[in-house]
């Protein structure tokens, strides 16, 4: 393995964990060539002829996929931290003597440190998808035997589709399933909303395992994952804790400061002419984007303006705009309260999406490119509008991609953010990890200030007339950093370990997480 | 052997303290400076939290002491108070201050008549709240050592807020401290008088007296510290012998500004419940406005305390500014829009506003000593009251501020 500097000027590794890499080429340059990767042929006549695949437990489905050492298994997080089943399954690959798993998770959350202990001692190799909180952690300080690999939800997609990533076993928690492997997440007692980031596992994967606690009678009806693609079906009592896979009630932020960057953002989005009729925008369940969605409901409704869709994350502020005609569809990537759950079972315009349909590279176009207008988090960004989502300003690992990167395609991107956390400055003259590359993010709304891209003429002329605060970026840089005395000092790094690396939407290698040094 | 404590803490700690820290220092006999930095931001600021540790054991001469910081976050005014604040504890005697650089940017002035629709109360000892404070754009902040500061934490909360007064930008709003009732509040002064501090509340107000004594503490601190600022007075009414004495606090001293009521205390000492409503306030409000009118100043209206509740805000400022207040307090920075939207003039006052300004710039220019609109007369104090309704409806943006041009 060896170092060598991307388009962006970042230091990224040829080879991670033994497989070649390509490094970031610059937005939309890299085209790869060749078929889509194919599963193998099947035949019916090797499936019961009753649909009947119900296997009497984990350990049995994963012995008939023929589980071996060095696999690869995925799992996805719409049971979010309430997912028990990805631990039970771990449980068992571990009594089952298997070692050097790649796991290959859509994302993880902090109840995942229960794997911990089989990343230390080898049943898992290495994670390729996000390493949150505890895990995170864990591979910053250089325990994880392999190199870890953090992609978009798109970039997961995009990279079972062009054969990057090969999954032996998919293990897909299924809140309501048939005999058939038909599944769908809206009902059942560990409802969740959509499945949609288990589909590509679903047509791709050698073998799929569809574990459920709401075994009903063929057909499950809406099947969203289809039983065609489906190996075994395994019934547990339980896939998870219900009160942690979705709120009852998303909560809106009270934080004065939050609530002020989210008013900014919804009176940008006035004042920028992008709130029209039918127009679209995505919302997800962060603080500040919850209540950024209150207010322009507010602005749409004086102004009787509509849009033709909102993609969610969907929550009960959306739902309630559903509801009462401010949007003629919600499109969901996924569901955050049981008010969304609700709608999208019982609402045709609350709409089931997935990675495939919204982010993927190699679809022929995707939604993300459609929507007029992005409101994201970032933990960093810099001078020249690069940002950072999965690390913090002292190197530590602690947040996943999601879909943001890919959410950056859309017309107008907003990162909405404070200008500094406690002692913590946000806005840097280098992100410690490139996650998104300047050119792509239009704005940046904190509580000091608004600064527009340059590269945004467009915007900038749009706005001259706003009682906003347009700024500099370098101006609300410079104020916050004399409140915090000055620039921070970079994290203390080992530039010779690298422990993961993060993957651009087209699965080009766009930056490098080092060791911290302790 | 003498027992006198030499060791001793001060700030927070524990998992869900932010922008704060826990200072502990033990003065030993030998041995140097043992300083232990645990800090939330040890890869980014950590040399510099060290520095400033150094720079205060060598501004008060620390020679031999072990000192921990836990930090959360803390912006350096707060490192150095938490770290004055437990050496003051164990040296008493040491009257020398380590005080923060004086923001530039906090060297502006006030004057007696300025607006005062919102001043927004910040607990005197939560320094997270400070440096975004003026963000949400209040006409005052007020760094509050009564109330909002628990006993013990009283000598902490004075040199938080002597340092905020110095190092923290609150962007153009006046800068208000409200003191502890005397005799307390007396020494709350020497920590704030010297640092530009606009406006002192003086809380439950119940004599001319007060106002005199705080007046004379004030201006042997001015003598003593060379300050030469504006500083005025708001009286705030809690009592019913406040309420009698109204009149006589409200022109104790050409420095008073306004005149303040706070209902939590009046309605305990009345003992009866406080309701939504207020009757059992009115005659209360009612005194405490048409003292300050008798006396000149502003009458500024207590605080709304349901902060989920912004219409029953909006409704409650619609009956004050009816009954003749100026100001509300609030203690929630979402409050402040509200507060300003509702006392600004409504759009039939602008406009009656804008023909009697009109009128009286005219009769002006046309060296015409008396105005006149249509048939009617208009005397000074129309001509006053519709120029302040002017300058609210720009400070509102309902105006543009060459309306006269167009």
């Amino acid at each position: 393995m060896k170092l060598i500097k991307n388009a962006t000027n970042r230091l990224v590794p040829n080879a991670v964990n033994g497989q070649k890499q390509i490094p970031f080429m610059g937005i939309g340059k890299y085209k790869p060539t060749g078929r889509i990767f194919n599963p193998t042929i099947k035949s019916t006549a090797d499936y019961p002829g009753d649909g009947n695949k119900i296997v009497k437990n984990l350990n049995e489905a994963l012995k008939k996929s023929g589980l071996k050492d060095g696999m690869t298994i995925s799992t996805h997080h719409h049971l979010r931290d309430g997912d028990i089943l990805t631990n039970i399954l771990f449980d068992t690959i571990k009594e089952m003597g298997i070692k050097n798993i790649r796991w290959f998770p859509s994302a993880s959350f902090p109840c995942h440190k229960h794997l911990i202990p089989y990343l230390e001692e080898g049943t898992i190799h290495h994670i390729e998808g996000s390493m949150n909180g505890p895990l995170g952690k864990f591979t910053s300080e250089g325990k994880m035997k392999g190199v870890g690999v953090l992609r978009s939800h798109g970039g997961r997609y995009q990279s079972i589709q062009d054969g990057e990533v090969h999954i032996d076993i998919a293990v897909i928690a299924s809140p309501t399933a048939d005999p058939f492997g038909n599944a769908n997440g809206v009902n059942g007692k560990s409802a969740c909303g959509g499945l949609g980031f288990a589909l590509a596992d679903s047509e791709y994967a050698s073998n799929v395992i569809v574990v459920t606690d709401n075994l009903v009678p063929f057909p499950c009806v809406p099947w969203q994952i289809q039983g065609n693609n489906v190996d075994y079906v395994v019934q547990v009592d339980s896939l998870g804790d219900p009160s942690k896979i979705v709120s009852g009630t998303t909560e809106v932020t009270k934080s004065p400061d939050r609530l002020l960057i989210a008013e900014y953002v919804a009176q940008f989005m006035e004042d920028a002419g992008i709130m029209k009729d039918g127009f679209s925008f995505q919302a997800g369940a962060g603080g500040t984007n919850l209540a950024f969605a209150l207010f322009l409901k507010d602005k749409m409704k004086t102004k009787e303006i509509k849009a033709r869709f909102i993609r969610g994350g969907s929550t009960k502020y959306l739902v309630e705009m559903l509801e009462e005609g401010l949007t003629d569809y919600i499109l969901d990537g996924q569901t955050f309260d049981l008010d969304g759950v609700r709608s999208m079972r019982d609402n045709p315009r609350h709409v089931n999406t997935t990675p495939f349909t919204s982010y993927n590279y190699h679809g022929k176009g995707n939604f993300a490119s459609i929507v007029d207008a992005a409101v994201l988090g970032a933990t960093e960004v810099d001078v020249n509008f690069n940002a950072n989502v999965v690390s913090h300003s002292d190197g530590y690992l602690l947040h996943g991609i999601g879909g943001w990167q890919n959410c950056l395609f859309s017309k107008c991107t907003i990162l909405a953010i404070p200008s500094f956390r406690d002692r913590i400055p946000v806005i840097l003259d280098n992100v410690t990890t490139l996650c998104g590359p300047g050119e792509l993010i239009d704005v940046i709304i904190t509580e000091r200030g608004i600064a527009i891209n340059p590269r945004r003429k467009d915007l900038l002329n749009a706005l001259k007339k706003s009682s906003l605060p347009i700024r500099s970026i370098e101006e609300i840089q410079k104020e916050v950093y004399e409140i915090c005395s000055g620039a921070p000092e970079e994290p203390r790094l080992n530039k010779n370990k690298i422990v993961a690396v993060v993957k651009w939407v087209d699965g080009t290698v766009l930056d490098s997480v080092f060791q911290i040094v302790q | 052997m003498k027992t006198d404590s030499k060791k001793g803490s001060a700030g927070k700690r524990g998992d869900k303290v932010r922008s704060d820290c826990f200072v502990e220092i033990e003065l030993t006999r030998s041995g140097g400076i043992k300083s232990t930095l645990q800090s939330k931001v040890d890869s980014m600021y950590g040399d510099s939290i060290s520095d400033l540790i150094i720079a205060m054991c060598e501004f008060f001469e620390i020679k031999h002491a072990n000192i921990l910081v836990e930090d959360f976050g803390a912006l350096p005014f707060t490192l150095a108070a938490r770290f004055e604040s437990v050496y003051k504890k164990l040296r008493p005697d040491d009257v020398r201050e380590f005080l923060p650089e004086m923001n530039k940017k906090n060297l502006y002035s006030t004057t007696k008549d300025r607006l005062r629709r919102s001043r927004l109360y910040l607990p005197g000892n939560e320094p997270k709240f400070y440096p975004n404070a003026g963000l949400h754009n209040p006409d005052g902040i007020i760094l509050d050592l009564e109330d909002s500061v628990s006993p013990n934490e009283k000598t902490s909360a004075r040199y938080l807020v002597r340092n905020a007064l110095c190092a923290v930008d609150f962007y153009g709003a006046e800068r208000m401290v409200r003191i502890n009732q005397l005799p307390m509040g007396l020494d709350d002064l020497k920590f704030v008088i010297p640092h530009n501090v606009h406006v002192i509340l003086i809380p439950k107000c119940e004599s001319a007296l007060t106002i005199k004594d705080v007046e004379e503490e004030i201006k042997m601190i001015c003598a003593e510290r060379n300050v030469q600022n504006d500083i005025y007075f708001m009286p705030i009414i809690e009592s019913a012998l406040g309420v009698v004495k109204a009149f006589e606090i409200a022109s104790a001293s050409e420095k008073i500004c306004a005149l303040a009521v706070g209902l939590e205390d009046y309605t305990a000492d009345l003992g009866v419940a406080r309701t939504n409503e207020g009757r059992e306030s009115f005659y209360a409000r009612c005194a405490v406005v048409n003292a300050a009118k008798a006396a000149g100043i502003q009458a500024i209206d207590t605080v709304f305390s349901d902060v989920d509740d912004m219409d029953g805000l909006r409704n409650s400022v619609i009956e004050a500014k009816s009954i003749g207040f100026e100001g509300k307090g609030c203690i929630h920075p979402r409050q402040i829009k509200v507060v300003h939207n509702a006392f600004a003039p409504t759009e039939n006052e602008i406009e009656k506003a804008k023909r009697i300004v009109l009128a009286f710039d005219d009769a002006k220019k046309n060296g015409i000593g008396v105005v006149a609109l249509g048939s009617k007369m208009i005397d000074a104090p129309v001509v006053k009251r519709a120029q302040h309704t002017i300058e609210l409806a720009i400070l509102n943006g309902l105006l543009n501020k060459n309306w006269d041009k167009e």
